[in-house]
C-alpha cells in the first residue's frame, strides 16, 4: 500500500524554487512543474489566511490546495516555509487523508535528514540518495 | 579451463589458465597497482629482475607487452609481460604470438615473495586449496597466490603495503560479501562464476546489479544476501579457511585495529571526550580536508549517522573516516551501510583490545593508504554465526542472480561493492526501522518547532544570572558604578531610612580592599562593621594578593577598629554572600548608632595596588573609592548636622523651658 502513490513529489524552498522535483511518467514533466507552480499560489493564500490568525499553530498539513480533472494537489508546509507538494492521480480514489498525510511525514522526516546532513546546504537542490529512496517508494510504480 | 584475463579491459585478449590467473593477480599485487591500475615501475623491475632473464629479454619484453609505448604497466600489459617473461623462460621467443603458447608459470626468483609468507603461515588454507585445486606442487606454491589475488583484487585499486599480511580471499564470504571476492574464490573453488569479476581488476560490479539492489534498504532484503549467498554456494572451504586463518578478510569495510587507533587519535583530536558527538560543523570541516567531492561527502555522511542527530559519535565518525578511507582507494561508495561498519560492530571493535599490527601510517589524508587487516578471528566468528544463520536461503537464490548479473556487465569498472552493501539489509532492516521509530518526530503542527527546540536545547544553556560574586561582584560593581557615577551616589545613599552613622573611613578603606579582593576570589565579603571578621577575611583572602598593602590596612585601621567595634557589635554579623559593597554598607550601617569620627588614613591605602586588577577593576575601584569619599563626607556631613541637631534641640528644650517660666507669668 505504499507504493503507487503518487505521479508528483516536490519539494519547494522558502523563496519559491524548487529544491527537488520528481515526477513518475517522465514524459510529462513540464505539465507537473507547472501544476506544482500554480499549486504554490494556493499554498501561499492558505499560509497567509492562517498565519494572521495564529502563526505558530498554524497546521502544517494544507489538505488538498485544489483538484484538476486529472489529479489532486496537495500540500504541506514546514515552519521554515519549505513546502511539499504531491500530485496525485485522480483515478486514484482510494487515497485517503491520512495517507497523504503520512506521506507528507515520510517526505518531512527525511527532508530534515537531508538538511541534518552538514555538507548540505540549505538551499542547494536535494542530493541525497536516502531522500531518493523515499519519494521513489511514494511514486506510482510504472512498469 | 581458458578464462579471459583481465587484459581484456585493455582490449587485447590473451587466455590465461586458472593458474595464471592467480599468480599474475597475485604478483600484480605484489607489484603495488596504484588507484588508476598503474603498476609501480620499480616493482615491476624487480620482479623482471627476479625472473633471472638477460636485460635485453627483459626490454624486449616491455616492450612486446606494450608498457614501453605505454610509458607504464597497465594491468593487461603486466599479464602480457608475465606470460613473455614465462615464454623467455621456458625458451621460446619473444613475441606477441608466444603469449597464446600454453606456457608454464614464470618464475620468479628471490622475490619478496607473500605467497611464501602466507604459504608458511596458513598452512591449512594452502593444503585445502592446494587439494582444492588438485594442483601439481608448482600449484601448492601458487595457491599462496589465492591470497594474492583477493588481496590483490580488494587492493587493485588500494595502496597499502602488499607486504602485509594477505587478507585472504578465504576470509569470510558471508561475512564480506562482495560478490567479486566470493566470485574469483568461488570460481577457484568450484569454477560457478564466470571469472567475470575476477578479470578485471576493478571488480567490476555490474552497475545494473546495483541497481537492482539500490532500492532502499528495507526493500532491498533479497539482494543484500546473495553475496554471502554466492560465497556460500561456492566453498565450505571457505569457511573453514575463515575460521582458521587469521587472515581475515579482504573485506575493505573492515576496520583494522590500526586504523581504529587512527581514528580514535582524529576523533580526540576534534573532541577529546570519546563519549562524546562530533558536531555536524565540525565534522564537516574535517572531513572537507580528504578532498572529496561534497556529494560524495554528503552520501559519506548518510550511511554513517545512523541515529540522524547531525552529529556524529565515535563509532559513526569511525564509520565514516572509513568509508572516506575507502572512498579515496577507490572503492566506489556502498549504497547502504556495509555489515561491518555498523555502530554494533564498531562495539564490538572497541572492546577489542587494540594490537598494534604493524607500523607505518595508516590514513592520511592527502595520500590513504590502507593496512590489510588482521581481524580477530573472534569478530570473523562472531559475525559469521549471526550473518550466515539468516543468510542461508537467500544466498542461493541471489548468488544466482549474481551470476546473471555479474555476465552481463563486466566492464563496468565502479560500484564493485555494491552487492556489498545489500547484504546488511536484513539485520539492518531492523535498524533503520528502529531508529526512524525511536527518532522523536511529532507530526503535529509544531513538529519542527520541536525538532528544532530539541535542537536548540543542547547547544545553548540559558545564561544564568550570576548570583554570586567571583567576577559578578564587579559586575555589580559596575552597577554600582554606572548608577553612582552621575552623581546620584549622594541620593543613592541617603534614601536608606534613618542613615546610622557611617563606618569610619578606614572602614571604608578595608572594605574597598576587601572588596577587591572579593573581585579577585571567591571571598565572601567580610562583614565590614566587624572589623574582626573583616580582618580575619581580609587575611584569607590575602592569599592571592599581596598582603603589604592590606596588612598595612589592618594595622592602620586598628586604631579605628576600637572606636569603631562599639558600632561594630551593634551590627549584624551576618554576611550576606558577597553582595555589592554598598549595598550591604547601608542596612549595616543602620545598626550603627554614631559616626566615629573620619578622619584617618582613608586614601592612601585604598589606593594602593591595583596592579593585580584589570584596568576595569581599577577603575570601578577608584570610583568606589570616589563613592567612598563622598560617602564619608556626607558621613562627615550627617555627623555635623546631628550634632547640630541636638544643640538646637537643646537650645530648644532650654527656650521651652524659659517659655514655660514665663508662661504663668503671661497667662496672670
Amino acid at each position: 500500500m505504499n507504493t503507487n502513490m503518487a505521479v508528483c513529489i516536490a519539494v519547494i524552498a522558502k523563496e519559491n524554487y524548487p529544491l527537488y522535483i520528481r515526477s513518475v511518467p517522465t514524459q510529462n514533466e513540464l505539465k507537473f512543474h507547472y501544476t506544482v507552480h500554480t499549486s504554490l499560489d494556493v499554498v501561499e493564500e492558505k499560509i497567509s489566511a492562517v498565519g494572521k490568525a495564529l502563526g505558530d499553530q498554524r497546521e502544517l498539513y494544507l489538505g488538498l490546495l485544489y483538484p484538476t480533472e486529472d489529479y489532486k494537489v496537495y500540500g504541506y508546509v514546514t515552519n521554515s516555509k519549505v513546502k511539499f507538494v504531491i500530485v496525485v492521480d485522480s483515478s486514484n480514489t482510494s487515497l485517503r487523508d491520512n495517507e497523504i498525510r503520512s506521506m507528507f511525514r515520510k517526505l518531512h522526516n527525511s527532508f530534515t535528514d537531508v538538511m541534518c546532513n552538514p555538507f548540505h546546504n540549505p538551499g542547494d537542490t536535494i542530493q541525497s540518495k536516502a531522500f531518493d529512496g523515499i519519494v521513489s517508494g511514494m511514486m506510482v510504480q510504472t512498469a | 579451463m581458458d578464462q579471459e584475463s583481465g587484459a581484456a579491459s585493455a582490449g587485447s585478449f590473451i587466455s590465461l589458465n586458472e593458474h595464471e590467473q592467480r599468480y599474475y593477480s597475485g604478483l600484480h599485487g605484489l607489484c603495488q597497482a596504484d588507484t588508476s591500475g598503474k603498476l609501480s615501475s620499480s616493482k615491476v623491475a624487480e620482479l623482471f629482475k627476479a625472473s633471472q632473464l638477460p636485460p635485453e629479454s627483459l626490454h624486449k619484453v616491455t616492450e612486446v607487452c606494450g608498457a614501453k609505448r605505454l610509458g607504464y604497466f597497465g594491468t593487461s600489459q603486466f599479464y602480457v609481460a608475465l606470460k613473455l617473461l614465462a615464454a623467455a623462460q621456458t625458451g621460446l621467443p619473444i613475441r606477441l604470438e608466444s603469449v597464446t603458447a600454453n606456457l608454464p608459470l614464470p618464475r620468479f626468483v628471490g622475490l619478496k615473495n607473500e605467497p611464501e609468507m602466507r604459504y608458511s603461515t596458513v598452512p591449512s588454507c594452502i593444503d585445502a586449496q592446494g587439494a582444492q585445486c588438485g594442483s601439481a606442487p608448482g600449484s601448492l606454491i601458487w595457491t599462496p597466490t589465492d591470497r594474492n589475488t583477493f588481496r590483490h583484487l580488494e587492493a587493485g585499486t588500494d595502496k597499502k603495503e602488499p607486504w602485509s599480511p594477505p587478507r585472504s580471499p578465504c576470509s569470510s564470504p558471508p561475512r564480506s560479501p562482495l560478490t567479486y571476492r566470493s566470485y574469483p574464490y568461488a570460481k577457484q573453488r568450484n569454477g560457478v562464476d564466470p571469472q567475470i569479476a575476477y578479470e578485471s581488476k576493478h571488480s567490476s560490479r555490474p552497475i545494473v546489479q546495483l541497481e537492482q539492489h539500490s532500492s532502499p534498504s528495507k526493500y532491498g532484503t533479497k539482494p543484500t544476501v546473495e553475496h554471502p549467498a554466492m560465497a556460500q554456494a561456492s566453498s565450505v572451504e571457505r569457511l573453514e579457511q575463515q575460521a582458521v586463518s587469521d587472515y581475515t578478510e579482504d573485506d575493505p569495510w573492515r576496520i583494522t585495529e590500526e586504523q581504529l587507533e587512527y581514528y580514535t587519535n582524529q576523533f580526540k583530536s576534534l573532541q577529546p571526550d570519546l563519549g562524546a558527538l562530533i558536531l555536524g560543523a565540525v565534522a564537516k570541516n574535517f572531513f572537507t580536508k580528504s578532498k572529496l567531492p561534497i556529494p560524495e561527502l554528503s552520501h559519506i555522511w548518510e550511511l554513517s549517522d545512523v541515529d540522524r542527530d547531525g552529529a556524529l559519535t565515535f563509532s559513526e565518525f569511525c564509520t565514516a573516516f572509513h568509508l572516506i578511507v575507502a572512498r579515496k582507494n577507490g572503492y566506489p561508495l556502498p549504497e547502504t551501510l556495509p555489515p561491518s561498519l555498523r555502530p554494533g560492530f564498531m562495539q564490538h571493535e572497541e572492546d577489542i583490545p587494540d594490537t598494534h599490527e604493524s607500523t607505518g601510517p595508516l590514513i592520511v589524508f592527502e595520500d590513504p593508504g590502507r593496512r590489510p587487516n588482521q581481524m580477530d578471528p573472534s569478530i570473523m566468528q562472531r559475525l559469521q554465526p549471526s550473518l550466515t544463520s539468516t543468510k542461508q536461503d537467500l544466498k542461493e537464490e541471489s548468488s544466482k542472480q549474481d551470476v546473471k548479473m555479474l555476465a552481463t556487465s563486466q566492464d563496468k569498472v565502479t560500484l564493485q561493492l555494491s552487492a556489498f552493501p545489500e547484504r546488511p539489509e536484513p539485520p539492518q532492516d531492523l535498524d533503520p526501522q528502529m531508529k526512524t521509530k525511536t527518532r522523536p518526530r511529532s507530526y503535529s503542527s509544531t513538529s519542527i518547532e520541536d525538532a528544532m527546540k530539541k535542537a536548540e536545547e543542547p547547544p545553548t544553556p540559558p545564561p544564568r544570572p550570576q548570583k554570586t560574586h567571583s567576577r559578578a561582584s564587579s559586575l555589580d560593581l559596575n552597577k554600582l558604578f554606572q548608577q553612582g557615577a552621575p552623581g546620584v551616589k549622594s541620593g543613592w545613599l541617603l534614601p536608606p531610612p534613618a542613615l546610622p552613622p557611617r563606618p569610619t573611613a578606614s572602614q571604608v578603606s578595608h572594605f574597598i580592599g576587601a572588596s577587591e579582593k572579593t573581585v579577585q576570589s571567591k571571598v565572601q565579603q567580610p562583614n565590614f562593621a566587624d572589623f574582626s571578621h573583616f580582618r580575619e577575611e581580609e587575611e584569607s583572602s590575602v592569599k592571592p594578593e599581596d598582603q603589604g598593602p592590606h596588612s598595612r590596612f589592618g594595622l592602620s585601621t586598628e586604631d579605628m577598629t576600637n572606636p569603631s567595634q562599639q558600632d561594630m557589635t551593634a551590627a549584624s554579623h551576618n554576611q550576606p554572600p558577597q553582595k555589592p559593597v554598598r549595598r550591604k554598607y547601608l542596612p549595616e550601617s543602620q545598626n550603627l548608632e554614631t559616626v566615629p569620627p573620619p578622619a584617618v588614613p582613608f586614601p592612601p591605602p585604598a589606593k594602593t595596588p591595583q596592579k593585580l586588577l584589570p584596568r576595569q577593576k581599577r577603575e570601578i575601584q577608584q570610583a568606589i573609592r570616589k563613592n567612598r569619599e563622598t560617602n564619608a563626607v556626607l558621613t562627615r556631613l550627617n555627623s555635623e548636622l546631628q550634632q547640630q541637631l541636638k544643640v538646637v534641640h537643646k537650645e530648644r528644650v532650654t527656650l521651652e523651658s524659659q517659655l514655660e517660666l514665663l508662661r504663668p507669668l503671661a497667662s496672670t
